[in-house]
């Protein structure tokens, strides 16, 4: 173990009782729990046990009198060519959400989308996934989406919506308002739309803005667009406030990008270094090697610090003395080459200092890429503005939106709100009944993506197709397709956008080819150049030293994006995404807002808002300028600045917006929007607020308590500086643990070495000397995981990947309270550094999942052997069997099983016996169900279950090899964690097969960063993980009170 | 054993395959490669085959319109164009497979192919069992019989002796009434009882021998037995799927545009389960409608949209699994060469199919305890070393499924 001391938890580092004691319990409450209270309850017990007894006697008998029901069997009347019933096509499509993109393959099972994956032949994504992509073929079956075009809230048909609206446009100017547009094809659409009605503008408008920086970008490079930038290239990356790993423009290609400079071996000691400072705590800030905490008003000083030390070499004096040190070492850092400044700030002059940094260590051409440009974000503050100014004065005749909800989503959503009602004609192309669908006239619903033709260009000239992966489920109409038919087109959007390509392709063969693919790109390394630096970086230096500093006293807040649920959108009812826990805050299901602990001790919140054992939270009341003020949780998140307080969007939506947003006083959240600012030319993030405590409590439901290892060491982290002097620290350490138990006590030979270093031979001795059990001899074929902790990012498409695969269920808040959760693979938290001071906490994930050991603790303890070991190493769980004893989950010291406690989803042999809490009861719709994976079993109540290594993908890559008669190659075989990871962190396959990826690094690679988790246990777990290696001195960082602070924390 | 030898034989005869038979069969390779399409005496999708060697130019033309018809109609040969134009265009598959002796004994075959005569119902052929149980069982009885009376006049004596001498006898207690008796009754029957429970819910769910009533009459025994349609023809999906799949109405159609009556009524009289007869000509009628087949016109019905106007065909699903299983055709016919008979019994016996085997959970491991991988001909199991070094020195001479993990839980739950 480090010299460094983790705490999962503030209730951790300050041993709380409650803590303690939930520690040593594996299950939360006493069983039996709530249904049986009525049972035991009773007045007379034992007689209504009897009753009960011989009620279900009766019942069994009579149950299994039954005839057997006659079930069909129903072939295709026309059997489509290309379909072979069970076995899985796969379509290269495009995922894109307004901005948001992905180069994605579709699944599909029996013509039903069932899994989305990253599609590897694109190089802007490169096969990496997000939580929200893989979570997007749930919005698929939404329940909530609409089914049929509205007029005044009531059903129409297409017909006379068309007729309505091609007369009611007029001549009075109109705005066609749609998030950031990535498709070609659209653009010309909309292009003829304007062409037919030339008093209707196209104006784009971001929910997440990005209008300063391309306004910076205009003004210093004359391009108003986004530069690409190579984290992979980049020696130093420097991060004012861009969380680029979780939620900053693109993070999906950015985290694939950063985990190559990550990667580190002992044959190869290099890594990349990362300087974040931020207001809040992100998952980019516990991925960086350096981390100070600023306010949010304040990052504007540090960027112009950081470019006059860069530039001349100035001492920096910012409000705190780790900022200065930071800015001092990142610029020497920067100088050296290889570097990149990027900052989230909405603010031009911010932003005209980054340009002007990166221009000054000659980052543009290299790490920063202005010849093959982003197009990601293309919305101007200013434009949604006058717009709105001009609905206001009754200037507006018709408003067509799509991809957009500014009701919920606009700074000033009230303005918005009534200028709506001046306008005479409002047509939404929404999926769903947002809460600005509801207020327009005509509702003429679009396709999911899932269901369309399209195409995105998210860089210039690297393209990327759409193709449907199932027919349009309702009553929905591609919104190109209504813009053409009233431009009065002839040709459907689907020929149109066909006729575009071929052209583009040049032949039918090339045009089958990109569709196969999925992108079209130049070939090669992608174009890589640089800009002439022309902005006026006095004037933006000199605005930024003008703006006032925020007072002492002054609460800021910053409202952010959750990884899981984005800018809000359709992912506000999406159930994986809600009960997918935050990396930071580990909160599912509601926002709140976040406070530093030492704030936390002001509002005094303590008693419950430090201890996340304790579910009920002090609810504060949070009040903004503008008069906006909202009651909410408090959850105390150390590394926050101790005067910014933090509350996401996305939440608090409008009950049509579906089941599982909809929000009132008792559930669902709040709307953080209204608390943006607007500067008069861009809509910032952050704005002074008042917080004033109430006595109310609220149930948060968190998940960081649920899984403990009751304080036993589970990561290891070295400095670089550590691992450089010594490459072997970790095997001395496991050395320490297990060399001892390598060889048979009596046997004195190799004994006395003085110090012991873990190799082969005595992980070989260990495994076979260190228990009583006899050792198997694995033929063949034996599967085994590394998880790489330098490249993991916490961002938790892993955790969605997994549930998407293997049909996990969704419990709701209520039994997430009660520890039920479902995941098979969490994401595990841990801070180290003092609470009190935000920039000396370092943090760190680690994904946890059944370790599938081969000394199987959980597999000794099955009273009925449901639970056992397979031949190919995998710890089985054959669910048929399992009697719900949960002594497994009682003896796993990894805490990766999971008990049925419900009827989640009606696998059970009793009708009507689901469990329903009104949220998270649309899963289990017909429509919804849709999306369950064939392959693998609906676990019904009662029964245990955990990580499969995902078995039906392997038994699937086996069957392959067999069919085609050859030895499985390496890679043939994936779980859905490994491909959605973006950043690479999960290798797989099998580890007897010498030539394959997973051997390599065991064994040669990274023999040295790799660990396996509480390896003295003698469980010998299937799954190694690989040593975190900061690049940093030391790694309780920034700490002058470390011995104090040791004193009382080890 | 005799049973193993009446299936090995089910399966040389099913599955055509007649590389093992050192002359090709006409009548075998006829079945299973061109009855689709062609009747020996009359004309189908294409021409009747009886004599239709006259009309060849050449003894090598034959070889060539069968090996690839296509390349002779598209090299402009007049006869092969003829043939071509006279069935709607329809081009004949090709089979390069075929040798030259092969499509010489199929056309042997149909020149000296006659119309069936109408057999008599065949009788007196019937061979009465012969059990000598009942022989066994009396005289078990009669023998039980005498020990009772022995034990009684036994007892009786030694109750007469006793008095004689003197000594008292114990009292006479009824055997039902005894002690011994009762217990062991209820023992015999809390055991048979037990047993009995047991059994029944062991067996709960499972449905062997399940023959339910179908939408239509569909007899295998007509396809894949009299006319030797091979399996896969119609569940192709059970090399590539985990679905055998249950071929669509228009695969039906392939065959069944031409065939449009059943003609071997007198030959074998369609019977259903019920024992009612069945007319095979009014359920081709049925799969017309199903398949939106206009048999008047010989076209299909369309919809509005131009879609064909069929409907799916509500089968009763016979073999069913529990949704924990997880079974894959392709992994055993494919991978395992399994012959389809071995699971889902004679199937080209069974006019209506019913359910075979138990498909129980021992009746599977059973089987992969006793089945053996192809170890040495896929090349997939070359990693597993030791298997194969102790097959090469001759210590073992196969691998069963069990020892390659086929007894372990997850490769069927999961």
């Amino acid at each position: 173990m480090s010299q460094k001391q983790y705490w999962s938890g503030l209730e951790d580092l300050n041993k709380i009782n409650s803590h303690t004691e939930v520690e040593g319990n594996e299950f939360k409450e006493e069983l039996p729990f709530d249904l049986s209270d009525s049972l035991f309850g009773a007045t007379t017990p034992r007689r209504d046990f009897l009753k009960f007894l011989g009620f279900s006697t009766l019942a069994a008998t009579l149950v299994a009198s039954c005839e057997m029901p006659v079930r069909r069997a129903i072939p295709y009347a026309i059997k489509p060519e290309d379909i072979v019933p069970g076995v899985p096509n796969y379509y290269a499509s495009t995922f894109a959400d307004g901005s948001e993109y992905c180069a994605v393959v579709i699944k599909t099972r029996d013509g039903r989308p069932i899994k989305v994956e990253g599609n590897e032949l694109s190089s802007v994504t490169r096969g990496g996934t997000s939580a929200r992509v893989q979570a997007s073929v749930l919005n698929l079956y939404d329940k909530a989406r609409i089914r049929h075009p509205y007029g005044d809230n009531a059903e129409v048909t297409f017909a006379s919506a068309d007729r309505a609206i091609m007369e009611g446009i007029g001549a009075k100017p109109g705005y066609l308002v749609t998030a950031s547009v990535l498709s070609p094809t659209t653009k010309d659409v909309i292009a003829q739309f304007l062409a037919k009605f030339p008093a209707v503008k196209h104006i784009v408008y971001d929910a997440i803005s990005y209008s300063g920086m391309l306004q910076a970008n205009e003004a210093c490079y004359g391009k108003r667009t986004l530069p690409t930038y190579h984290f992979d290239k980049a020696k130093t990356v420097v991060s004012l406030d861009a969380d680029f790993l979780g939620t900053w423009l693109s993070p999906v290609e950015f985290a694939k990008g950063y985990s190559k400079g990550r990667k580190i071996s002992a044959k190869e000691i290099k890594l990349s270094r990362h300087y974040q400072v931020e207001a809040t705590h992100t998952i980019t800030g516990g991925a960086a090697d350096h981390r100070a905490t600023c306010r949010p008003s304040e990052i504007g000083k540090v960027a112009v610090a950081l470019y006059n030390a860069v530039a001349s070499g100035t001492q920096p004096s910012l409000s705190s003395k780790n900022l200065n040190q930071l800015i001092t070492k990142a610029a020497a850092d920067l100088k050296a080459g290889n570097g990149m400044v990027v900052s989230g700030s909405n603010d031009v002059n911010v932003q005209m200092v980054v340009n002007a940094i990166n221009d000054k260590i000659g980052a543009n051409g290299i790490t920063v890429n202005w010849t093959t440009t982003s197009n990601y974000k293309q919305g101007i503050d200013k434009d949604m503005a006058a717009l709105v100014a001009a609905m206001e004065a009754n200037e507006v005749g018709s408003l067509f939106l799509h991809g957009v909800n500014p009701v919920y989503d606009y700074y000033d959503n009230k303005k918005f709100t009534s200028a709506l009602a001046k306008v005479p004609l409002t047509v939404s192309f929404a999926e769903r009944m947002d809460e600005t669908a509801q207020k327009c006239k005509y509702v003429v619903p679009d396709h999911n993506y899932l269901e369309s033709w399209g195409d995105a260009e998210p860089k210039a000239n690297y393209f990327s197709l759409m193709q449907p992966g199932i027919a349009p489920l309702f009553k929905t109409r591609a919104m190109q397709d209504s813009l053409l038919l009233w431009a009065g087109a002839t040709q459907s959007y689907a020929d149109f956008w066909k006729d575009y390509w071929m052209k583009k392709t040049g032949s039918q063969e090339n045009f089958d080819k990109a569709l196969q693919d999925g992108v079209i790109e130049p070939a090669g390394e992608m174009a890589i150049g640089g800009a002439t630096f022309s902005g006026n970086i006095g004037d933006a230096v000199s605005k930024i030293q003008a703006q006032p500093a925020a007072g002492k006293d002054v609460i800021e807040l910053v409202v952010y994006q959750k990884i899981a649920i984005g800018h809000g959108g359709a992912w506000s009812n999406n159930p994986w995404l809600l009960e997918m826990p935050d990396p930071i805050t580990r909160a599912t299901w509601d926002n709140y807002v976040c406070v530093s602990p030492s704030h936390a001790k002001k509002l005094d919140a303590e008693l419950t808002g430090f201890s996340e054992v304790d579910s009920k939270k002090r609810v504060v009341t949070v009040k903004g300028a503008n008069g906006y003020s909202v009651k909410m949780p408090v959850i105390v998140v150390p590394g926050m600045h101790n005067d910014v307080v933090a509350i996401a969007v996305g939440y608090g939506r409008d009950k049509k917006v579906g089941r599982a947003a909809a929000s009132d006083e008792t559930k669902g959240g709040k709307n953080a929007y209204p608390f943006l600012s607007y500067n008069g030319q861009n809509i910032e993030n952050h704005s002074a607020v008042t917080i004033t405590k109430t006595e109310e409590k609220y149930d948060v439901a968190l998940t960081q308590t649920h899984s403990s290892y009751e304080a036993r060491p589970v990561v290891h982290e070295y400095t670089l500086e550590e691992f450089t002097k010594d490459p072997n620290v970790l095997l001395k350490e496991r050395g320490k643990e297990i060399a001892e138990f390598s060889t048979l006590p009596w046997i004195e030979e190799g004994k006395e070495s003085k110090e012991p270093i873990v190799d082969t031979a005595t992980e070989e001795g260990y495994r076979v000397n260190g228990t009583l059990y006899p050792n198997y001899p694995y033929e063949g074929v034996k599967w085994g995981m590394s998880i790489d902790l330098n490249s993991c990012t916490g961002c938790g498409a892993c955790v969605v990947g997994c549930m998407a695969e293997n049909n996990i269920s969704v419990v709701g808040k209520d039994h997430v309270l009660k520890m039920h959760e479902m995941h098979w693979i969490r994401i595990d938290r841990y801070f180290s550094g003092m609470a009190d001071e935000p920039d000396s906490i370092q943090t760190i994930f680690q994904p946890m999942l059944c370790q599938h050991c081969d000394n199987a603790p959980c597999e000794n303890v099955c009273p009925v052997s449901a639970t056992n070991h397979s031949s190919e190493g995998l710890n089985q769980m054959a669910y048929n069997r399992c009697i719900g004893t949960k002594y497994c989950a009682n003896n796993c010291p990894y805490k990766v099983r999971h008990f049925n406690w419900m009827d989640w989803n009606g696998a059970d042999c009793i009708d009507d016996n689901i469990y329903e809490d009104g949220r998270r009861d649309d899963i289990n719709d017909d429509l919804t169900r849709m999306v369950l994976n064939p392959d693998v079993t609906v676990r019904s109540r009662g029964v245990m279950e955990k990580c499969t290594f995902c078995v039906q993908r392997l038994q699937e890559a086996k069957l392959a090899a067999k069919k085609e008669g050859h030895p499985m190659h390496d890679g043939a075989a994936k779980t859905a964690c490994q491909q959605a990871c973006p950043s690479d962190a999960i290798t797989f396959g099998n580890v007897k097969d010498p030539s394959s990826k997973i051997y390599n690094l065991r064994k040669h690679e990274q023999m040295e960063r790799t660990f396996y988790v509480l390896e003295h246990i003698h469980t010998l777990p299937n799954v190694n993980y690989l040593a975190r290696i900061r690049n940093t001195e030391e790694l309780d960082a920034l700490n002058e009170n470390k011995n104090e602070f040791l004193k009382y924390h080890i | 054993m005799c049973l193993r030898s009446v299936f090995a034989l089910f399966i040389v005869i099913f599955s055509g395959n007649i590389s093992a038979i050192a002359a090709p069969d006409g009548k075998a390779l006829f079945m299973s490669n061109c009855a689709a399409c062609h009747n020996p005496l009359k004309d189908a999708t294409g021409p009747a085959l009886k004599g239709i060697r006259s009309g060849f130019p050449d003894k090598e033309w034959g070889y060539k319109w069968v090996h690839n018809s296509a390349s002779l109609i598209a090299a402009g040969d007049p006869t092969a164009v003829a043939i071509y134009t006279k069935f709607n265009k329809t081009a004949m598959t090709a089979f390069p497979q075929l040798s030259n002796e092969e499509i010489d004994a199929i056309l042997e075959y149909a020149d000296k192919y006659v119309a069936p005569v109408a057999a008599a119902p065949a009788g007196g052929g019937e061979e009465a069992a012969e059990a000598h149980g009942w022989l066994y069982t009396v005289i078990t009885l009669a023998l039980l019989v005498l020990v009772i009376i022995l034990w009684r006049s036994n007892s009786g004596m030694k109750r007469i002796a006793n008095e004689k001498e003197g000594i008292p006898n114990e009292k006479e207690i009824p055997i039902y009434r005894s002690k011994l008796t009762i217990a062991i009754f209820a023992i015999v029957i809390f055991i048979l009882a037990g047993y009995w429970l047991v059994n029944g819910a062991i067996n709960e769910g499972r449905q062997q021998n399940y023959q339910p009533l179908q939408p239509l009459f569909y007899s295998h025994k007509v396809h894949a037995g009299i006319n030797q349609v091979n399996c896969l023809y119609c569940h192709a999906g059970a090399e590539k799927s985990r679905q055998a799949m249950i071929p669509s109405a228009n695969v039906c159609m392939n065959c069944h545009k031409q065939i449009n009556s059943y003609s071997g009524a007198a030959e074998h009289p369609l019977v259903n389960a019920e024992g009612k007869h069945v007319d095979g000509t009014a359920e081709i009628q049925k799969l017309y409608k199903y398949a939106g087949w206009d048999a008047a016109n010989k076209k299909y019905i369309l919809k509005a949209n131009g879609e064909i106007d069929a409907t799916p065909i509500k089968w009763a699903k016979i073999h069913n699994l529990p949704d924990h299983v997880y079974f894959n055709h392709s992994q055993h016919v494919k991978v395992g060469q399994v012959q389809c008979q071995k699971c889902h019994g004679p199937v080209q016996e069974m006019d209506e199919v019913y359910q075979f085997s138990a498909l129980s959970m021992g009746w599977c491991i059973n089987c992969h305890r006793q089945t053996e991988v192809k170890f040495t001909e896929n090349n997939y199991y070359k990693i597993f070393e030791k298997y194969q070094d102790e097959l090469k020195s001759g210590k073992r001479t196969g691998v069963t499924e069990a020892e390659m993990g086929g007894l372990e839980c997850q490769k069927c739950h999961y």
